[in-house]
């Protein structure tokens, strides 16, 4: 909670969505408020069919909305065109849960890099720059650029992927980092790994981090805030605390009960 | 002395990659399972843990080949047996694999039903549809599935749902040994219980007499075996009861995965995660010494050089160190106070 501020960064009203028509219509996402403060880190935790993942693509313009708004910096957002789309994207970023699909297999690693790079106007500097650039962005998340260099992303273990990832981010520097489920396709050894990284990340250029995520003993580690997402909204929220260590709605204490404790009795009778 | 369901001798398997270069994946591992019993086998990616649970079937296809040591199953080596020979009478019927995409595993194309009558006639084939129909049907309501599920299609279950249902037709031909390869970790939390659920309920209900559990969540492991293994490199270097395992452990590998485990639990948020410097080394030429010496904490030049030895101690747990018990626990304690 060191760099949280009181200067709204994003923030959504009414936010809804719904799939399909008439008789097959599904309401995804339904009337969903959030705030949104600056240098803040919340989760959204929820069980799989909650709604999370669209809310997300609502948040970063990949799918249209259906109802409601979503203002950047206290302004409305504008992702009519092309280029504002684009503008809009050096703001907000993320990482998925996927790390083999997230990379074009037809593509290296270096130019996985250099266009983080070309996308924030060092299109003109000299190679040599570039390359420096990618180095420190490779060594800080423990990758060797010389390693990297002329591979393809898929010569990469899943961990290494996740990590050049973060690579890409700390690259961009982007004000807001939504990272959808970045350790669910991971192993628990590297899983702590990629989640060093990104706090370090976080202190490093001051973002704003939004965590999606079904593991709420993960969410509990690195969020300031906690939301608990049931079937399209928001059902408790608060500090992490607050809501993890007492819970009041029976969704968020059922969530907390299929968790497997080491320190507690792991009760299996409730399923 | 409980009777002895599994027992492997040494066993050592490896990968021939296209290139014809060797990688040990399993290296001379050992493993005895009571009847009864479980045992929950822990590492991360590569470490060789799918390839010990499909070496422990006897059923080899390339790349995957067998290279030496012993499979005892139920008393019968399997090692000596034709690969047609363990497919009709030891898989299935004495050991069970439950793969990790297990929701993939189903044919999109047929029904459940069709696909367990494909099972048993595969093993007994004077046995009539109506007769299978009744079988599953009772198995699926013994396990709490509704029998329902027989009638439909693959993709008209949940992703939950259908793991449970491969569960089912795994012990349809009640193995002896089950072995289930992360079949939790495509699931969601609740999903993850009832799967586990299930598979305590198979032992508890004596459709199967032991299981081999395989995971990187080590509290799910500590959750559902009796003993844990830890594998590194495709070697073991540690087996203890699961509660010494997560609470007490003695390489320093182990020590490192336990520093990762996230648990939503008081006071998870003021320890820090301890993650693990470094890259496991390469298989295709593993180091002659220890194959943790580059990562771990504690090392000495004498690590190096020198093919680490299995340290056995009082109670059946062993480790893979140079260090003696004592040594260890001094260094952990030092770390500590640090």
């Amino acid at each position: 909670m060191k760099r949280k501020s009181n200067n709204v960064c994003l923030k959504a009203e009414g936010l809804t969505k719904v799939f399909g028509f008439g008789r097959r219509k599904t309401l995804a996402v339904d009337q969903v408020d959030l705030t949104l403060y600056e240098g803040e880190v919340i989760s959204i935790v929820g069980e799989s069919g909650s709604g999370k993942t669209t809310l997300a693509k609502m948040l970063l313009g990949l799918i249209s909305v259906t109802e409601g708004e979503i203002y950047f910096k206290g302004q409305k957002r504008d992702i009519s065109t092309h280029r504002k789309k684009k503008e809009y994207w050096k703001n907000i970023q993320a990482i998925f849960q996927d790390p083999f699909s997230s990379y074009n297999i037809f593509r290296k690693i270096d130019a996985v890099l250099l266009d983080c790079i070309h996308m924030k106007g060092g299109k003109r500097l000299p190679h040599d720059k570039k390359v420096a650039m990618m180095a420190e962005a490779c060594s800080f998340v423990n990758l060797k650029f010389e390693e990297l260099t002329n591979k393809y992303p898929f010569e990469l273990s899943g961990g290494q992927m996740q990590r050049l990832m973060i690579a890409r981010i700390f690259l961009l520097k982007p004000t807001i980092l939504l990272a959808d489920e970045p350790t669910s396709m991971i192993d628990a050894c590297s899983r702590a790994t990629i989640l060093d990284m990104l706090m370090k990340l976080r202190d490093e250029i001051g973002m704003t981090v939004i965590f999606i995520t079904h593991d709420i003993g993960l969410a509990y580690y690195v969020s300031d805030k906690v939301y608990i997402m049931e079937k399209g909204k928001f059902v408790e929220s608060g500090t992490a605390d607050q809501v993890i260590l007492n819970p009041t709605q029976p969704y968020t204490q059922r969530l907390l009960s299929d968790v497997p404790k080491i320190y507690e009795e792991w009760d299996l009778s409730t399923v | 002395m409980a009777n002895v369901m599994l027992e492997v001798k040494e066993l050592t398997t490896k990968y021939v990659t296209r290139f014809k270069e060797d990688v040990y994946a399993v290296d001379h591992v050992s493993l005895t399972l009571e009847e009864g019993k479980s045992l929950g086998i822990a590492g991360e990616s590569g470490c060789g843990k799918s390839t010990l649970a499909l070496s422990l079937m006897g059923y080899y296809f390339p790349p995957l080949h067998y290279m030496s040591g012993e499979i005892i199953i139920n008393g019968r080596n399997i090692t000596k047996m034709k690969p047609d020979d363990v497919r009709k009478s030891i898989l299935g019927t004495e050991i069970a694999y439950i793969p990790q995409s297990a929701m993939n595993a189903l044919n999109p194309t047929r029904k459940i039903i069709h696909f367990i009558e494909d099972v048993i006639l595969a093993h007994d084939l004077y046995i009539n549809k109506k007769e299978i129909y009744e079988r599953a049907r009772t198995l699926f309501e013994t396990l709490g599935l509704p029998p329902e599920v027989l009638e439909k299609y693959p993709v008209e279950l949940s992703g939950g749902m259908k793991q449970r249902t491969v569960i089912a037709i795994s012990v349809l031909l009640l193995p002896k040994v089950l072995i289930a390869d992360e079949p939790s970790s495509a699931l969601d939390v609740t999903s993850q219980k009832m799967v586990i659920k299930m598979l305590r309920h198979l032992m508890e209900v004596g459709l199967i007499s032991s299981m081999i559990f395989i995971t990187h969540e080590l509290p799910l492991l500590y959750n559902v075996t009796d003993d844990i293994m830890v594998m590194y490199a495709g070697q073991i270097v540690e087996k203890a009861s699961a509660k010494d395992a997560v609470f007490d452990p003695l390489h320093p590998y182990a020590k490192g995965l336990m520093g990762s485990i996230i648990v939503p639990e008081e006071g998870l948020r003021d320890v820090k995660l301890a993650a693990i410097p470094g890259t496991p080394p390469n298989l295709k030429n593993p180091p002659l010494g220890c194959r943790f010496a580059e990562r771990c904490k504690y090392v000495r030049p004498e690590c190096r050089g020198v093919a680490v030895g299995l340290q056995n101690l009082t109670g059946g747990r062993t480790y893979r160190c140079i260090l003696s018990e004592g040594e260890l626990r001094e260094a952990y304690k030092h770390e500590k106070e640090k």
